[in-house]
């Protein structure tokens, strides 16, 4: 097989995952409009979408669902994107924006947010949810610099996981000293897309835009720091602002679905390594398809907490540890030891 | 002949003949360690004892103690304040020993019980109690959370096991199987109604704030046989840290001395979680802060244990008295400052300190 084969024969396996990825999100995101504690038809759902007056199904779809579905479409493709963002940025595979403490930071400061400076509504919180962020995906960064060896990788998580343990006690210390913080924080925490009205998604909506196209952006310069840093300076990428962008990108995206859905981990784990599976490591490829795998995860895991454990509904972050988890042990295992 | 002279007694260790024959070697610098460290526990608790909101003179505190003083004296003191300075000395002792058990067994210095989801699987265990089955009493929270903390440390230890258990691979499948636990913790929080999601919240972080007499009685007589106990295995436990091949060489039975180790470092950790709840990263911290302090070669368990009880006794009082009258969980400051802590130790320190 010539190269010039094998490249076409990648590319239409991307193309192919693409279109695939896209049917997926679609048929998961009428799913998402169809299932719940009122069931729906997917001829109701579209006779809700169309009509948008007054009428049952269009009260359920509009009001109800459609908040909760374009959050979980967002939230997922924030959440895989920074993920393949880390990963790269670290070097590290098992990278993980939830893991290593970013969404914790995030968290930390949304509560200090809340109950010090008295920040009601979730657009307050936004820019101290950036701050969080931002300083512990610094953090991160300058951890993984300081350990690059090949066996240090799981040392990275540990200390991301130490991280994520400070910071959530001190977030707990708060909230136990503050009986109302504590009643809302307590279904913040597990990370959920339920009941987040459409005035919360519209506020968080053109972060994750700016992050997520920046982050594609990014694609071929990614491609390039995966050689090493010389490589990528040969071949002309600013390294330094390239990894400041990235941090910014990161804090950007996991800052703002942590204010809007709280911290939900492993999507930015689990997402990435399932692509480069299926198509490799070209992180162009990576970065476009986990925008499309990501949000399909969510509303899965999304659905998937509203069927199991009826009448009442599982959060969203309760299923994504329960299907990332296992695979972060099997991808643990799988290693050879160090 | 009179036994092997002194030139055979390593650098930095005494020799004390037992009464059975045998004879003890000891590390001077860590028995001394252990012995200041146990003096400085004992001050903090007389601390701990003699202060506080409720106002009175120390010397009326020692009245108290003695039977005399008025009713309300007698009350703070010998029902409120003391247990709770007993129950920081010995969970903290329990914890650290425990820690030193599993560190020196998993030749990894993270591979405590806070870290392979024996505490966080004890935690969900006690919460499925308060919260599913709503008899909060205190021998169901005990059974709850033994049954919670032996599960999950069998499932690490399985899931380790199968592959060639390293100390590595224990803590990470450890990580993997809390982060699961954790979440099923959050989700049981997030179904109670206010008021028992407030007093689960408060016992899944570990906490001192409403220990009574009664709890300390287990507490205690696990403590009376499984501490000297510890102390006795420690002495294979320096074996095994020379290697499997070693440690048969020198004719250690390996599965036998491990085993009962690993049931000792459970038996510990279990009670102390069963009388607190979790006390997190405490069993992690003291014994290697115990080890640093005491320059040994390995991992101590006196000290660690010594180690463990100062920590604790200190993190209470900073849990009182930091935001006074509102009172912390002790196990949320150990939390964050054992955390912290261990982001140093993994990331900050120099590469050949952190393992």
């Amino acid at each position: 097989m010539s190269d010039e084969t094998r490249r076409r024969s990648h590319t239409g396996r991307v193309v192919a995952c693409l279109v695939a990825g896209c049917a997926l999100v679609v048929l998961l995101a009428l799913l998402s409009l169809a299932i719940g504690s009122k069931n729906l038809s997917i001829g109701e759902v579209w006779s809700g979408l169309l009509a948008g007056d007054g009428s049952r199904e269009s009260i359920i779809v509009w009001q109800l669902r459609m908040p909760r579905t374009v959050l979980a479409m967002l939230a997922g493709t924030a959440l895989a994107v920074s993920g393949v963002l880390m990963q790269a940025l670290t070097r590290n595979p098992l990278a993980e924006p939830g893991l290593l403490g970013v969404n914790a930071g995030a968290a930390f400061a949304v509560v200090i947010a809340i109950s010090v400076f008295g920040a009601a509504r979730s657009g307050d919180y936004l820019w101290a949810a950036f701050a969080g962020a931002g300083l512990a995906s610094v953090f991160v960064y300058l951890i993984s610099v300081r350990r690059t060896r090949a066996s240090d990788h799981a040392r990275l998580v540990l200390a991301g996981v130490a991280l994520t343990a400070t910071l959530g006690a001190c977030t707990r210390i708060i909230t136990l000293f503050d009986a109302t913080a504590f009643d809302s924080y307590r279904f913040w925490v597990i990370g959920s897309v339920a009941d987040r009205g459409i005035d919360v998604v519209m506020s968080v909506l053109p972060f994750i835009a700016a992050g997520l196209i920046v982050a594609l952006l990014l694609g071929p310069s990614l491609n390039a720091l995966a050689l090493g840093d010389d490589q990528a300076v040969a071949l002309g990428v600013p390294v330094a602002a390239l990894r400041i962008l990235v941090i910014a990108t990161i804090t950007l995206l996991c800052g703002a679905t942590t204010a809007a859905a709280g911290p939900i981990a492993f999507v930015g784990l689990v997402v990435p390594h399932v692509l480069r599976l299926v198509v490799g490591v070209d992180q162009r490829a990576i970065l476009g398809l986990s925008a499309l795998v990501g949000p399909s995860l969510l509303l899965a895991a999304d659905v998937i907490g509203r069927v199991v454990s009826q009448p009442s509904e599982l959060e969203v972050g309760v299923v994504t540890a329960f299907i990332g988890a296992p695979v972060l042990i099997a991808l643990l295992l799988r290693r050879r030891p160090a | 002949m009179t036994g092997p002279g002194r030139g055979s007694v390593p650098r930095g260790y005494a020799r004390f003949r037992m009464p059975v024959g045998s004879s003890l070697l000891v590390h001077r610098r860590s028995a001394v360690v252990a012995t200041v460290l146990l003096l400085f526990a004992a001050t903090l608790a007389i601390v701990e004892i003699s202060t506080g909101t409720y106002d009175i003179t120390p010397s009326g505190a020692f009245r108290a103690l003695l039977g005399e003083g008025s009713d309300v004296d007698r009350f703070i003191v010998v029902d409120q304040r003391l247990p709770r300075a007993a129950a920081a000395l010995l969970v903290g002792a329990a914890l650290g020993a425990s820690g030193a058990i599993f560190q020196s067994v998993s030749r990894n210095p993270l591979g405590s019980p806070d870290i392979i989801g024996f505490t966080t699987g004890a935690a969900t265990g006690g919460l499925a109690v308060i919260l599913l089955l709503g008899a909060s009493t205190a021998t169901t929270i005990l059974v709850g959370t033994l049954v919670g903390g032996f599960a999950t440390a069998a499932v690490v230890i399985a899931l380790a096991v199968r592959r060639g258990a390293t100390g590595d691979r224990l803590v990470l499948s450890g990580i993997a199987v809390a982060a699961m636990l954790a979440a099923t913790n959050d989700y049981l929080v997030s179904r109670a109604d206010i008021q028992d999601a407030e007093v689960a919240q408060a016992w899944q972080y570990g906490s001192l704030n409403a220990i009574s007499w009664a709890p300390l009685l287990p507490l205690a007589v696990v403590l009376v046989f499984a501490m000297p106990a510890a102390l006795v295995a420690s002495r294979s436990l320096r074996i095994l840290e020379l290697g499997d091949d070693t440690a048969a060489a020198v004719g250690l039975r390996l599965v036998r001395a491990r085993t009962v180790a690993l049931a000792l470092g459970v038996c510990l950790a279990a009670i102390a979680v069963a009388t607190t709840g979790p006390i997190g990263f405490l069993a992690l911290a003291a014994p290697q802060l115990a080890r640093r302090v005491a320059r040994s070669p390995g991992v101590t368990v006196l000290a660690s244990a010594a180690m463990g009880a100062a920590i604790l006794v200190g993190a209470d009082l900073l849990a009182q008295r930091l935001l006074s009258p509102f009172q912390i969980p002790v196990g949320l400051v150990t939390a964050a400052v054992g955390g912290a802590y261990l982001v140093w130790m993994l990331a900050l320190a120099p590469a050949h300190r952190s393992r």
